[in-house]
């Protein structure tokens, strides 16, 4: 959908920030306004807002993870909301068993416990249904992702010792050395240096011999293969990796929200986060950025004017997909391009 | 083991099995022909329960608000394929998932908008309502032998309508060649109306059968939708056969191990640990079973021969 | 007389019941040019794709410096030192030109599971890549996104491409489809520069270039090898004129 080039061109510098094109201002601009607004909104006294930046840079980073392999790895993954439960449940689970007794081996409110169960349980499950879906092509792959997602679901759903339908409440947070997750912003400070972190890793990767490789799998399998790739291979890495990264982000949901349910895996909240990468730009380091803001703000808003805001919003994504190809990200480039 | 327990749950299993084979046929069909991946299939699921329940409430009787509801289906197929989806056969199947996911919010809202938050339940006349018994002292709702013998009419029904009809020859070279037909001086544009219009009808006729038992809810489709994905991708994406067995297939081993999972287990755990984990195997059966024939086949059961 | 670089015996691949390739035994010799012609439907192009791994023959064998390959994945006979180019161009045309053949240097340079150096740097990769395309004349276009080039231009892009991989020896599937008749004379000058030094199969329509560029030739007509030859015997064969040359004018 992205018809940003990849060719990775480097822009002609002849002076500080000259060489920069408008996609570079766009990631600093979004970059910094998340960095200052949920402070300065905090200590103006609008709480509420910190509260919707949290939610919004958590939903950031599974979107990162899912652009790495739908943006970069043509894997259009419906599957992705799983991950972010998992993550979630990683730290809804032992703290569980650290309050209410039992599965010793697990109980536990160290948040580098947390992280690590969040990690490799999204990594193996990530592997294991990657090896299957990742056999097959363009729709089944779509529809088997969405399977797999469904079966995490169902699957809480099904453990009544964590609430099943009805969700479980984590009484209390991870615990980490010198950050009090208690504290809003401390909390806010942690998902955005994470995001950052995502950022940096996604583009380093992207910009590597590996991500070399996945790209061009995406752009042509067949002609990869050929040449001497096994694209299989890389693309399961790919996916292990992104699933990883989206089980970190269920982690920090998990802290941010406190209270868990299978509903946060729903396919349709896999949906969304595949809007959010489409929206702003898939194959674009900050794009996924961007269409998660615009998705969550757009959210806030119209859900303040009408209970049924669903409707303007879907005939909103309708005709994003109809007109507006390449995202935000797309527009920007587009912009730069004609006033640069 | 009790047998009577077993053929009743057989029964039951047979009947989400046509269900699941009125959504899955319409999916595979337009997938086969237009190459059009719609994720919105479960909304007509929905508007068909709906549409349904007015209906039987203003005419006060189920049956001929079923029949009236039929053509209702099919206007929001036909309109929907006008509006939206004729706008999206040229791209690719990501963004026919995009749109289609928006297509859902639409049709949810458009639902609650008319119908309210509540579901509605449906009545069934007196004479479908009871049990009926059948061979060796079993007894079985007569609604859901409706349901089976309606559903497996229909199989029968688009069995012929595929080889042995115009329309269905059409059908059948449409999916492997789609300039013959257009070479043929057939109206494309018609027949993937036509055909989405029919698919539309399919699976808002399931969700007519089924509001009498669960009730017309809103984002009920959205459930079912992901089992019926798993049935054509059993079956093979665009195979009516193979929608057909996988669904009696998926319908029987989820009723069935939802049922007798714990049973089974007992016999190699302790009771405790059997009903602890065979609620969770269970709800997970059909994923395993489907990511176990795709380990073997990853195109399902019964791939179409040119794609 | 040089030793052979690839045996197929007894090939054969059917689709529902139609013989796209019968029974197709064939050799290359090292450093030779073996040219197979047919006429449109003989099976070319299902040919080479076994060849190349890219389709699973029904039966028979295929063996490449004296090891079998019938059941070798694609990649891994790119990796034995086997290179293909596609009839249709399949380039990565959202990549640059450079990159497209960066990424064939980099398959044969090790394994790609590295996540942090930036490849567009490694000055490694981009060399290599740079000779290349320098072999095909494309060293002046290697910033351009392989969508912006022309046709004839693709062409000698998917050659860069299939030498970056260095390899020994070379399934060509009409290299000169579509090309103008100077750009055909280019294409045939430059393939004239790897004679001896690749094994090539070629599959190609242009008779002229057939003739110019082969050692030997192979006649294919309904999948099936009709004669093999010297171009001499290939032009005067009773048999091929018949089925194929003597139809026509090509």
């Amino acid at each position: 959908m992205s018809d940003t080039p990849l060719n990775g061109a480097t822009p002609r510098s002849s002076g500080l920030l000259s060489g920069w094109t408008a996609t570079t201002w766009a990631t600093a601009i979004c970059l910094v306004l998340l960095a200052v607004v949920p402070p300065v909104s905090f200590y103006a006294g609008q709480p509420f807002h910190v509260d919707l930046a949290t939610r919004l840079v958590c939903l950031s980073i599974a979107a990162v993870s899912l652009n790495l392999i739908l943006g970069y790895g043509g894997m259009v993954s419906f599957g992705h909301a799983a991950f972010i439960g998992i993550g979630a449940y990683s730290v809804g689970i032992p703290a569980y068993h650290a309050t209410y007794g039992e599965f010793d081996l697990i109980a536990s409110y160290n948040g580098w416990f947390h992280i690590a169960l969040a990690l490799v349980v999204s990594a193996i499950f990530a592997a294991i249904t990657g090896a299957i879906s990742l056999r097959t092509r363009g729709v089944y792959f779509i529809m088997i992702t969405m399977a797999f997602g469904q079966m995490v679901f169902f699957l809480f759903v099904s453990m009544e010792t964590y609430g099943g339908d009805d969700g479980l409440t984590i009484d209390v947070r991870s615990e980490l050395p010198l950050i009090d997750l208690d504290k809003p912003l401390q909390l806010y400070f942690l998902c955005y240096g994470s995001l950052l972190g995502a950022l940096f890793i996604v583009h380093r990767m992207v910009n590597s011999r590996f991500g070399m490789a996945i790209q061009g799998a995406k752009g042509n399998e067949l002609r990869m293969q050929s040449i001497g790739y096994n694209t299989y291979v890389y693309r399961l890495v790919a996916y292990i990796i992104s699933g990883a990264m989206c089980g970190y982000a269920g982690f920090l949901l998990g802290n941010f929200t406190t209270f868990i349910s299978p509903e946060m895996m729903d396919w349709t909240r896999s949906g969304e986060l595949m809007f959010m990468v489409i929206l702003g730009g898939a194959a674009t380091l900050v794009g996924p950025i961007l269409g998660a803001v615009a998705f969550i703000l757009l959210e806030e808003i119209l859900s303040g004017f009408t209970i049924y805001w669903h409707l303007p919003f879907g005939v909103l994504l309708i005709l994003c997909v109809l007109f507006a190809r390449g995202g935000l990200m797309g527009f920007v480039s587009q912009w730069g391009r004609r006033n640069g | 083991m009790d047998w009577t327990l077993l053929l009743i749950q057989m029964l039951n299993g047979l009947q989400l099995g046509v269900l699941l084979f009125l959504l899955a046929s319409g999916l595979t069909l337009v997938f086969g022909i237009m190459d059009f991946v719609n994720l919105a299939h479960g909304s007509f699921y929905m508007v068909g329960a709906f549409v349904c329940a007015s209906l039987t409430f203003f005419t006060g009787n189920f049956l001929i608000g079923v029949i009236l509801a039929i053509p209702v289906v099919a206007l929001v197929g036909v309109i929907t394929e006008k509006i939206v989806v004729q706008q999206l056969y040229a791209r690719d199947h990501l963004d026919h998932v995009l749109a289609t996911f928006g297509l859902i919010l639409c049709f949810d809202t458009l639902v609650h908008m008319i119908w309210g938050a509540q579901g509605i339940a449906v009545p069934l006349p007196k004479w479908l309502d009871g049990q009926v018994e059948l061979f060796g002292g079993i007894v079985f709702p007569t609604f859901r032998l409706l349901i089976i013998g309606t559903g497996l009419t229909i199989a029968f029904g688009l069995y012929y309508l595929v080889n042995h009809t115009r329309l269905g020859m059409l059908i059948r070279a449409g999916a492997s060649n789609r300039t013959m037909v257009s070479a043929l001086g057939v109206d494309i544009q018609l027949l993937f109306s036509l055909v989405f219009a029919l698919g539309a009808v399919l699976a808002g006729l399931a969700g007519m059968l089924i509001s009498p038992i669960t009730e017309a809810s809103i984002g009920m489709g959205n459930e079912i939708i992901i089992t019926a994905f798993v049935v054509i991708i059993v079956g093979g994406i665009g195979s009516m056969k193979g929608a057909f067995i996988a669904a009696m297939i998926i319908g029987l081993i989820d009723t069935l191990g939802r049922s007798f999972l714990d049973d089974m287990f007992k016999v190699f755990m302790s009771a405790p640990a059997a009903e602890t984990s065979a609620p969770a195997v269970s709800a997970m059966l059909i994923y395993i079973l489907m990511a176990a024939i795709l380990a073997v086949r990853p195109q399902g059961l019964f791939p179409p021969k040119v794609r | 007389m040089a030793e052979t670089i690839l045996e197929v015996r007894d090939l054969s691949k059917s689709f529902g019941g139609v013989h796209a390739t019968a029974n197709v035994t064939l050799d290359v010799l090292h450093g030779e040019t073996h040219a197979v012609i047919g006429p449109n439907g003989a099976g070319k192009t299902t040919l080479i794709s076994q060849l190349s791994g890219d389709l699973k023959p029904d039966g028979g064998s295929i063996s490449f410096k004296g090891r079998d390959i019938t059941s070798l994945p694609a990649y891994q006979r790119s990796l034995t030192g086997m290179a293909r180019s596609f009839q249709i161009t399949s380039l990565l045309m959202g990549m640059s030109v450079l990159d497209n053949v960066s990424l064939a240097v980099q398959a044969h340079d090790g394994h790609s599971f590295r996540f942090w150096t930036p490849a567009r740097k490694d000055r490694k990769l981009r060399d290599k890549a740079m000779q290349s395309l320098q072999v095909v004349g494309l060293q002046d276009r290697a910033g351009e996104l392989a969508g912006a080039l022309s046709h004839g231009e693709r062409r000698q892009l998917e050659i860069a491409v299939a030498l970056a991989t260095e390899p020994q020896f070379m399934l060509l599937d009409e290299p000169m489809a579509g090309m103008g008749a100077e750009e055909s004379a280019r294409m045939v000058e430059m393939l004239s520069g790897l004679k001896g030094e690749k094994s090539i199969l070629l599959v190609e329509h242009d008779m002229d270039a057939v003739f110019a560029l082969a050692d030997r030739i192979s006649v294919l007509v309904y999948g099936q090898v009709i004669a093999t030859g010297l171009p001499e015997e290939i032009r005067t064969n009773e048999k091929v004129r018949d089925a194929y040359l003597g139809e026509g004018d090509e």
